[in-house]
């Protein structure tokens, strides 16, 4: 019975911890297409910010530096993405496209650079903390691999993800910013005519959403694993995109899809420590096979921000 | 005659055409600046790139079996985008492709070109399934073709990974599946090449022998068919006006009597059938296997990007794919000679399609150049 309930502790542990890169940059998905930009380069936002978490985490020694500075990162191509979305009316998914190469190209370029030729950083010399063995000291409050140990000792930025999630949920429906981003996601023209700056909310909410892609890489690179690898992203900003459509572009919706496919890496892992007899590949394909089948099914039509993808032009043209 | 320059200049400007190559410029622009704040010569790299391009004829082959999937993943991005439909699932539906090319290569034995006929059109048909079922559920549950999409190029992947480990198909613990039979292969002259006639032949003919020693094939040849086939269809056939109707506006198709969910399917038949053709002739040309895969290849997002460049069109894939193939072949010589990293490829590659995302912002920096220069003209 014990072992039972340890077992499941350590998947619920496994599934907090590979949730929360998804969780960060899904909620910048969410911030981004409500204010009616679609930004198809999480990706690549994901890739650089998880090298420069890395890179800044190992030179100067603290995760949170580093945690800060992939935020930054992630920013700074989320400008580049709203200056070509809001500013000069490109084709949002083509600018996320290019977006996605220059994350990727600018964080490989600078790794090659600052770490000798190679495509992945050193390990970094301290990870983001865990909380309870900081706050308590190892072992003291929870008994070492017990469950509350596994479920509970996870990184900070387990509990930061989960806090943003409330955060960047009351900001969109409780303040009157979070409403004027619905509005400008909605129906811009609108939102003009009331004298909200359609530009400025869609340039901050698409750097946002940067910021948050870059603390999801990060949370990849300085918390699950302690560097930066060329294939560690390989795809989890897509993933996260495609949670946030799952999660029907509201953040607790994003945090539930982010959820299911940090479980099924959860139950994968679990299965595969204990030698399950199923190959490890089939039951990897079953949490996409089953979004497939749940947006079919139960879910339906999801329906994006009127306004998502469309330019808006002030001068009416 | 003045009248005449000025309007093929609005012509080009104007054009696709003219605001593709300006962003390609611009692009070379970006990545020369990085490499010089990076603190390497600039135009050395670019000549180390282009000596890496053209300076042999094995350099050239390679540049062509690079271009080869990524013109075809390519067409397969443009295919759909013509009909407003985004395929970021190139990507998974040309590892299915490969997949079926593995498998047919290896498991049947039939004469020579029947077995690649064969190979190819299962892969081709198994990829448009997997590309149509995205069309298909868009149609019928409106669920967006990007998200469909995304989780099929993971089940793809998982399911290629899979594959490799069946006993029947793959050597245990290596994984790698066994190598497909010499009737299925496209490279050209393989058997000759390994005879004592075709050694001497490569050892005597320095530019020929040379191209020889690359795992050339055919698969670039039907790149061009396949590039020529999207343009007959899309421009000559009505099928394919109505897919590009269907993609300009899908309500004035609806009322003009044109089935738009039919068209979607259709249309992401087509797409996937592209992508899984690319990944058949990799796999028949060059790697002759499948293996397992750490993560996405790439060539399907690649092909996004060849198809924007090109403008969504056949003729703008095969030359953006030529571009895309050449700079990842020839950017890969700056590392070793220079150790300049090889990723400013990528930079260029996106800044590209940046510029090329934003036609608003290449005008406006010309008619500022374009005011300065006539009020330079007129002080002095």
């Amino acid at each position: 019975m014990e072992a039972i309930i340890k077992d499941i502790g350590f998947i619920i542990g496994t599934t907090l911890m590979y949730s929360t890169p998804l969780i960060f940059t899904s909620l910048g998905g969410v911030i981004t297409e409500r204010s009616g930009v679609v930004n198809i380069g999480l990706e690549g936002m994901m890739f650089f910010g998880a090298f420069v978490g890395a890179a800044v985490a190992y030179y100067s020694h603290s995760p949170w530096l580093g945690f800060v500075c992939a935020g930054l990162g992630g920013a700074l191509l989320g400008l580049i993405h709203a200056i070509a979305c809001v500013s000069f009316a490109a084709e949002q998914i083509v600018s996320g496209i290019a977006i996605n190469f220059l994350g990727s190209g600018l964080g490989l370029f600078l790794s090659r650079l600052f770490f000798d030729g190679a495509t992945q950083t050193l390990t970094i010399p301290k990870k983001i903390p865990l909380p309870i063995s900081f706050l308590f000291g190892e072992g003291k409050l929870f008994k070492s691999s017990g469950f509350m140990d596994l479920v509970f000792n996870r990184f900070a930025t387990v509990y930061l993800a989960f806090f943003l999630v409330a955060v960047v949920w009351f900001v969109l429906y409780k303040t009157k910013i979070g409403m004027r981003v619905q509005a400008v996601g909605e129906h811009p023209e609108a939102a003009d005519t009331l004298g909200i700056s359609v530009y400025r909310i869609r340039y901050g909410a698409v750097m946002t959403s940067g910021f948050f892609a870059g603390l999801g890489g990060a949370a990849m690179s300085i918390a699950v694993v302690s560097r930066f690898s060329n294939t560690l992203i390989s795809g989890h900003g897509f993933i996260a995109l495609a949670a946030m459509i799952f999660g029907k572009w509201k953040p607790q919706g994003a945090m539930l899809a982010c959820l299911l496919f940090g479980g099924a890496k959860g139950v994968e892992i679990y299965l595969g420590a204990k030698g399950f007899p199923v190959p490890s590949s089939l039951l990897a394909m079953l949490p996409y096979v089953l979004t497939i089948i749940v947006l079919v099914g139960v879910v339906g039509k999801t329906t994006p921000p009127a306004a998502i993808g469309r330019i808006f032009d002030k001068s009416g043209k | 005659m003045n009248l005449n320059g000025e309007a093929l200049k609005s012509k080009f400007l104007n054009g696709s055409l003219g605001l593709t190559l300006i962003s390609i410029a611009l692009g070379f622009l970006l990545g020369a600046i990085i490499l010089l704040v990076a603190g390497f010569n600039p135009l050395e790299a670019y000549w180390v790139i282009l000596k890496g391009i053209f300076s042999r004829s094995k350099y050239v082959s390679y540049v062509i079996i690079y271009a080869t999937p990524l013109i075809i993943t390519g067409l397969s991005v443009a295919f759909a985008m013509r009909t407003g439909l985004f395929n970021i699932g190139a990507e998974g539906q040309y590892i299915i492709g490969a997949i079926m090319a593995a498998a047919a290569g290896y498991f049947f034995k039939l004469p020579l070109i029947l077995h690649v006929t064969v190979a190819v059109g299962l892969a081709i048909i198994a990829a448009a399934v997997w590309g149509g079922l995205a069309g298909y559920i868009k149609a019928r549950f409106g669920v967006h073709e990007v998200i469909s999409t995304i989780m099929l190029n993971w089940v793809a992947l998982y399911l290629s990974n899979f594959v490799v480990t069946l006993k029947a198909f793959g050597s245990q613990g290596t994984g790698k599946t066994y190598a497909i039979q010499s009737t299925a292969r496209i490279n050209l002259l393989s058997d000759w090449k390994i005879s004592e006639a075709g050694i001497e032949f490569i050892r005597s003919h320095k530019i020929l022998g040379d191209v020889l020693k690359t795992p050339i094939n055919i698969g670039f040849v039907f790149a061009i068919l396949l590039a020529v086939l999207v343009w007959y269809i899309l421009n000559k056939t009505t099928l394919g006006y109505e897919l590009r109707a269907v993609g300009f506006n899908p309500h004035a198709a609806e009322a003009g009597g044109i089935n738009v969910k039919k068209s979607m399917v259709i249309s992401m038949l087509f797409s996937g059938g592209l992508a899984g053709a690319a990944g058949a002739f990799q796999v028949l040309g060059v790697s002759h296997r499948i293996a397992k895969l750490a993560a996405m290849e790439g060539y399907g997002f690649d092909g996004i990007a060849v198809s924007l460049i090109g403008n969504n069109t056949g003729a703008g894939s095969v030359f953006a794919g030529l571009l895309f193939g050449a700079l990842k072949y020839g950017g890969s010589k700056i590392q070793d000679a220079m150790q300049a990293p090889t990723e400013v490829i990528n930079i260029m590659i996106g800044t590209i399609i940046l510029f090329v995302a934003m036609p608003k912002l290449i005008r406006l920096i010309l008619t500022i150049l374009e005011r300065r220069a006539k009020n330079g003209w007129k002080q002095s």
